[in-house]
């Protein structure tokens, strides 16, 4: 152990990143703390972190009770798994096609996933929803998980990460007898897990905090999302049970944090995309 | 046993040729060394012969079958590459054993999960370990069956690599510079075991190689590639000692050949001090330039001698079995090497003048394009007619 290891310089960047910390967290631990708050703690004027009268139990039985609280975790499972694993099917062999097979439309189709990248969900709303509409599908897993089905960004992603993978070893296993789709299946999946990994974080985390694409295209509650959910409760609540709509945030909220800090190492592997080693 | 042949095989990339029409045959067995300096299009025809790439003119033949319209996983042809491209995720036995699944599983066989259910599966991957165990253990690599390739060294990556490409009996052996990424001391090794593996396998292989030792130690037949042509094909011997072309003569041998501008005289012949080499007369006209060549090794260098050229002491090498004299030519100041034995360097230091007697016989006389003219030595004292008549 270094002795002059905890010096002016490093208490002020510890103190400094601990100020950062606090500040990014601050919004979560009081959402913690008003879940466990009775109506008349939160509405005091006082401010307090720490709940005056403990009413977890009641905030949660709400929460679960009042809006069916697994049908919209379930259906956030549902609608990020399909987006997901569609997303991967689709953006993976498209980008290993763009990074390794040499064929005319290349240019073009790095240009076209550029422009993607550029164009918002919100822009194409509108559209899609006319064309959901007549074709009368809105209400149904298919109008949350169809737009979101080829995902440019993934694309984007996986591409950088296949460029990294040496050619000499796509030449290989085509020696060795595998069909195009071979290579994928068994060359460049199974080292692709880092940048599958962070792509599934981002994916899943925008999708199951998604309010905009639910909120249009869905209106029965069967199929809402969790955080259209949210938002069902506070209206059918009448806005101002607190307590228990920060309860249903903390629950709907816990499964991402909770993948998160499983796959943390993943995840960063992934973004520093370390690439394959020969 | 099949033979290879190549024919014609060009190829150029945006408008740059890289190989300018290649033809050559293998024979069954025949083990081929390509060698030539970096860029001269030598690993581009490797990749075409395995089907990496298209050729743009050529047919490609095997046996008496055309490979051009085959796809790579067809063709039966295994390849060693540079960086070995072993997969990072499998083991080595199970990198080995990857040719044998794709070829011996059929395709629901191989299914995760429902491939174990199937009918004769079982067998086959009996089958396929214990040809991975023979295998692993003719080239001493079965300890190490289960590591990852990230948990070996260079020299045991090159070992799984070349089993992985012979496991499967190819009919024909590519090698891509295998043993460009071992140190000096296992390469000379590795030599020796790349050929006995290839005299047990039996089927022509091609190996490309940018070290003209390896390619002179290990092939039957070397053969010489310069800017997308193949100037020679031929025994390591005959590269050496008769080589076909200039460049031939300068890519091979180590340390490279001495060569001379020289000008054919009005009689048909050389001459270069007072060694004269005649030409046969329908070769060259006279006033032509040509280059003569020697090899180090065929000057004889004496500090006492009237004979030969006078020249000075440059620099001297000892390399332990042989030394090594870069001298300079006092008439022209050309430099000049040559190859001595211990014994006859004894005595020889830097800035001490000597006489350069060259071999007459063991001249090459070049033409100005780079062909190789035949040529007779003569004595100086010799009548001129003998050589023309």
């Amino acid at each position: 152990m270094n002795a002059s290891a905890f010096t002016l310089g490093r208490a002020v960047r510890l103190s400094i990143l601990i100020f950062g910390a606090v500040i990014f967290l601050a919004p979560y631990v009081f959402m913690i703390s008003t879940a466990g708050k009775a109506q008349s703690d939160i509405f005091s004027s006082s401010l307090s972190l720490i709940p005056q009268h403990w009413s977890y139990v009641a905030n949660f039985t709400k929460a679960l009770t009042r809006v069916s609280m697994t049908t919209l975790l379930w259906n956030g499972v549902v609608v990020c798994a399909l987006i997901f694993v569609f997303q991967v099917m689709i953006a993976i062999p498209c980008a290993y096609a763009m990074a390794k097979l040499k064929f005319r439309a290349a240019r073009l189709m790095m240009v076209l996933v550029m422009l993607g990248l550029l164009v918002p969900i919100h822009a194409t709303a509108l559209p899609l929803y006319v064309a959901f509409d007549r074709m009368a599908v809105l209400n149904s897993y298919f109008a949350l998980v169809a737009p979101f089905t080829i995902s440019v960004f993934g694309i984007f992603l996986f591409l950088q990460f296949f460029r990294a993978i040496p050619d000499d070893l796509i030449h290989a296993a085509r020696l060795d007898g595998m069909s195009e789709l071979g290579i994928i299946g068994r060359v460049i999946v199974p080292n692709a897990w880092p940048a599958i990994t962070a792509f599934a974080i981002f994916s899943v985390v925008a999708h199951w905090n998604d309010l905009y694409w639910p909120l249009i295209v869905v209106s029965n509650q069967s199929y809402a999302t969790p955080p259209l959910g949210l938002l069902y409760f506070r209206a059918a609540e009448a806005g101002d049970d607190y307590g228990a709509l920060m309860a249903a945030t903390l629950i709907i909220t816990t499964p991402l944090v909770a993948a998160f800090l499983l796959a943390q190492k993943r995840f960063v592997e992934g973004i520093t995309m370390t690439g394959l080693k020969g | 046993m099949t033979s290879l042949s190549l024919r014609g095989i060009q190829k150029s990339f945006s408008g740059n040729p890289i190989l300018k029409g290649v033809s050559f045959d293998a024979g069954p067995g025949e083990f081929i060394a390509l060698v030539g300096p970096s860029g001269c299009g030598k690993s581009t025809l490797l990749r075409i012969l395995a089907g990496l790439e298209s050729a743009d003119a050529g047919e490609i033949m095997l046996g008496d079958r055309d490979l051009s319209p085959v796809p790579a996983a067809d063709r039966n042809i295994a390849m060693v590459f540079q960086s070995y491209a072993l997969y990072p995720h499998l083991t080595a036995a199970q990198n080995i054993a990857v040719p044998l699944v794709m070829r011996k599983l059929t395709r629901t066989q191989r299914l995760p999960v429902i491939g174990p259910l199937m009918p004769g599966q079982r067998k086959a991957v009996a089958a396929i370990k214990r040809d991975v165990r023979e295998m692993a253990a003719s080239l001493k690599i079965d300890h190490l069956l289960d590591r990852k390739p990230g948990q070996m060294s260079g020299g045991q990556r090159q070992r799984v690599a070349l089993g992985r490409a012979m496991v499967r009996r190819p009919s024909v052996f590519l090698m891509d510079e295998p043993l460009s990424n071992l140190d000096a001391n296992l390469r000379v090794h590795a030599r020796g075991e790349i050929v006995e593996l290839h005299r047990r396998a039996g089927v022509p292989t091609l190996y490309v190689t940018h070290d003209q030792a390896e390619a002179l130690s290990m092939a039957d037949r070397v053969a010489v590639m310069i800017g997308g042509s193949l100037l020679q094909l031929a025994s390591p011997q005959v590269i050496y000692d008769d080589p076909a072309h200039i460049e031939v003569a300068r890519f091979v041998g180590q340390p490279r050949i001495n060569l001379f501008p020289s000008q054919v005289g009005a009689d048909g012949t050389i001459a270069l001090g007072d060694i004269r080499v005649g030409l046969r007369r329908e070769m060259v006209v006279a006033g032509a330039s040509v280059t003569i060549g020697i090899r180090p090794e065929f000057i004889r260098v004496s500090r006492t001698g009237q004979q030969g050229l006078p020249a000075r002491i440059d620099r001297i090498e000892f390399l332990g079995s042989e030394i090594v004299l870069y001298c300079r030519l006092d008439a022209i100041g050309e430099p000049v090497v040559a190859k001595l034995s211990p014994a006859e360097g004894v005595g020889l230091a830097a800035g001490m003048p000597v006489r350069l007697d060259f071999s007459a016989d063991r001249l090459f006389v070049f033409a100005e394009k780079g062909h190789r003219l035949p040529s007779t030595p003569l004595d100086a004292t010799v009548m001129l007619e003998t050589v023309h008549g």
